[in-house]
């Protein structure tokens, strides 16, 4: 007997091209303000003044986790460039602040999308159901697979990189703020309720702050997978560290991988332990007051922010 | 739910009791919706709140109906004083006169001062006193309590019991109470409704439930009750009437007397104050020992509210004194003699049991 085969390759192969000629503009459209955020953050970082740049982030790591991890901040960026030209250093700086700058663009992109989507999903079962496939697809779909669509879609560079690692990375962000406002104590929901409060403020008042903690977690694992999905993203042109560990791979030249590699490393601890600390509080054990400790420690960072940015 | 129909009157603590599964806990969330009727009507005087779109139940529950849960429910993340205003905040009030409103309500329960605490620092009889406040302070005229009281200590427990008592007496707010205890039922129940599998057995005062089950299961109940503790003067009471002279002719008396059936007594009050309780024997004795006037007959008397429990008023009423009952505004509405007390205490088993062996 024939085998009957089912074309899944002609369809993909065909498939990607009609999305890129018929929704051309569409992907323009959602690719501009990436590109805009992206190249802001990226001119920002890596045309700082020599130690400006590794002090903000020496202050920021100090305002959200406490001196301890601020110290080993200090060491580590010191160490990728940060320094310079007071002492000695791997002289990565600036790859070091493009991939920071496409991490942050891709975290930042991941919590606009996925806390609602995460929100909408704790408040809808069948959206849940619907949901919850798409996302392990987009965990355990190999990434070299939708390299190639994002490249036909997107193009290379930095925005279709930014986009790999969104796919990669954001499943953690949804599936967390859904657990995270799923656990909430129905008797705390209905006491809200009891008291005539809209969904909105059911919502605002008593879910998120309850649920602060879990989608803070989701929020320190969306980082890391960021940090991971960095590298398989330099093959589509993503820049930064990354780009020396590609090189590593491709020229068999071990040393740069070497350098790009334990940059990528110190970069990812720093990021762990600054939002790991936004999760929990240090001085109060029982956790509870996490969303007010988190916004203390949001707008001590736009103070920075602002302060720098006026110091400049 | 099946077959579940009651009245509370306005200013009353009606209780709903029964055993996990009864379907209590869904009924007083039927009240304000929380849970879903699916079908039947409430009524909050003529509001259909069954009808009411979602706008108009949140009305409701702004404005009517607040609820006191089982295990606190209280907002964690925020102080005391923003848990009990967080009513007033729905309602958006002006911030002064909310947090005067929220201190208030904490001084009712006397919690004055701990505005600043967080729940978590609190034992857990002041966290349910946090509950209360938080309802009390959305200044609501309906209170649901979602077995309030049920996930604390015993003496903690008849604090709480008596306060609410005490407040209810105050505020007059109508409250439905849920709980699992026959004895606190009875407590705090003017009427309870007692629940099994989702209906209604019987709806009573608490002597009605004690002395008269409506059925073998709440016969079995009602076996295990301390009845000293738990039927007040009310059950036991009988009517009396007033002569405001207390020179009054005995004749007098005895015509005033024999205007209500059975045994009952006549006081003699002055400027409304009473003095003296002349029982229908006394006038007897005194008319064959051939004394014509009320002034020098009777024996005084000893007032006691009437949700006084028996066991109390025993202790507390001595050796020729006529115990009489008040209510909460301080008018006499009976009398109670130790008799009467006594065999309702002993009553513990003997009608139905008699007749069931």
């Amino acid at each position: 007997m024939d085998k009957i085969v089912i074309p899944l390759d002609a369809w993909a192969d065909s498939f990607i091209p009609w999305l890129a000629t018929n929704f051309r503009d569409f992907f323009q459209i959602i690719k501009t303000p990436v590109e805009w955020t992206f190249d802001q953050m990226n001119s920002g970082m890596v045309g700082l003044t020599d130690g400006i740049g590794w002090i903000a982030i020496i202050a920021i790591a100090w305002r959200l986790a406490g001196w301890k991890v601020a110290t080993f901040t200090a060491v580590s960026m010191g160490l990728l460039g940060g320094w310079n030209p007071i002492l000695p250093h791997l002289d990565v700086w600036d790859a070091t602040m493009t991939t920071l700058a496409l991490i942050v663009t891709s975290v930042l992109i991941s919590v606009i999308i996925g806390v609602p989507l995460g929100i909408a999903a704790s408040k809808n079962d069948k959206f849940e159901f619907v949901l919850r496939p798409a996302l392990d697809a987009m965990q355990t779909t190999p990434s070299f697979v939708y390299l190639i669509p994002i490249v036909m879609l997107i193009g290379l560079g930095a925005v279709g990189g930014v986009f790999a690692v969104v796919v990669f990375a954001i499943p953690p962000m949804i599936r967390l703020t859904n657990l995270g406002i799923r656990e909430v104590d129905q008797e705390v929901v209905e006491a809200a309720c009891s008291f005539g409060a809209t969904p909105r403020q059911v919502l605002f008042d008593v879910e998120l702050p309850l649920a602060m903690r879990t989608i803070m977690a989701g929020l320190n694992q969306t980082l890391m997978l960021s940090l991971s999905m960095v590298v398989i993203a330099s093959i589509i042109g993503a820049p930064g560290l990354a780009q020396l560990v590609l090189r590593g791979i491709r020229a068999m030249d071990f040393g740069s991988g070497a350098v790009g590699g334990v940059g990528l490393v110190l970069l990812a601890i720093v990021l762990d332990r600054m939002t790991q600390s936004l999760g929990q509080s240090d001085k109060d054990p029982s956790q509870t007051r996490s969303l007010s400790k988190a916004i203390t420690k949001l707008k001590g960072l736009i103070r920075i922010g602002g302060a720098n940015s006026s110091s400049l | 739910m099946v077959d579940v129909s009651f009245d509370v009157e306005p200013g009353e603590i009606f209780v709903v009791m029964g055993l996990s599964g009864s379907g209590k806990s869904t009924l007083i969330r039927c009240i304000n919706r929380i849970h879903e009727p699916t079908a039947g009507t409430i009524l909050l005087d003529d509001t259909d709140v069954t009808r009411a779109t979602m706008s108009e139940l949140r009305e409701i529950r702004r404005n009517r109906v607040s609820m006191v849960f089982q295990h606190f429910a209280l907002f964690p993340h925020k102080s005391v004083q923003e848990n009990v205003e967080y009513g007033l905040r729905i309602k958006e009030m002006p911030n002064d006169e909310r947090s005067d409103r929220a201190e208030q309500a904490l001084e009712m329960v006397g919690l004055g001062g701990w505005g600043s605490y967080r729940p978590e620092s609190l034992s857990g009889g002041m966290r349910q006193r946090v509950g209360l406040a938080r309802a009390l302070a959305a200044g609501t005229d309906v209170l649901l309590m979602d077995e309030a009281f049920s996930a604390l200590d015993p003496l903690i427990k008849r604090d709480m019991q008596d306060e609410l008592l005490n407040i209810h007496d105050k505020l007059g707010v109508t409250i439905i109470f849920i709980t699992h205890d026959l004895n606190e039922a009875l407590k705090l129940g003017e009427r309870t409704a007692i629940m099994r599998d989702g209906r209604v057995e019987q709806i009573g005062s608490a002597s009605q439930i004690i002395n008269s089950p409506g059925s073998e299961y709440i016969h079995d109940f009602t076996r295990d009750v301390d009845r000293g503790r738990v039927l007040t003067l009310w059950s036991v009471m009988r009517p009396i009437k007033r002569i405001d002279n207390p020179d009054c002719s005995v004749d007098e008396a005895m015509k005033t007397i024999n205007a209500i059936d059975g045994d009952c007594c006549v006081i003699i009050t002055v400027d409304g104050e009473p003095e003296r309780c002349i029982s229908r024997e006394n006038l007897i004795e005194a008319a064959e020992a051939g004394i014509s006037n009320c002034s020098e007959i009777g024996i005084p008397t000893h007032a006691l509210p009437m949700s006084t429990v028996l066991m109390e008023a025993l202790t507390v009423v001595s050796e020729g004194e006529c115990l009489t009952a008040v209510n909460h505004r301080g008018q006499l509405v009976g009398h109670a003699n130790p008799t009467d007390i006594i065999s309702a205490l002993m009553q513990a088993d003997f009608p139905t049991a008699a007749a069931h062996s």
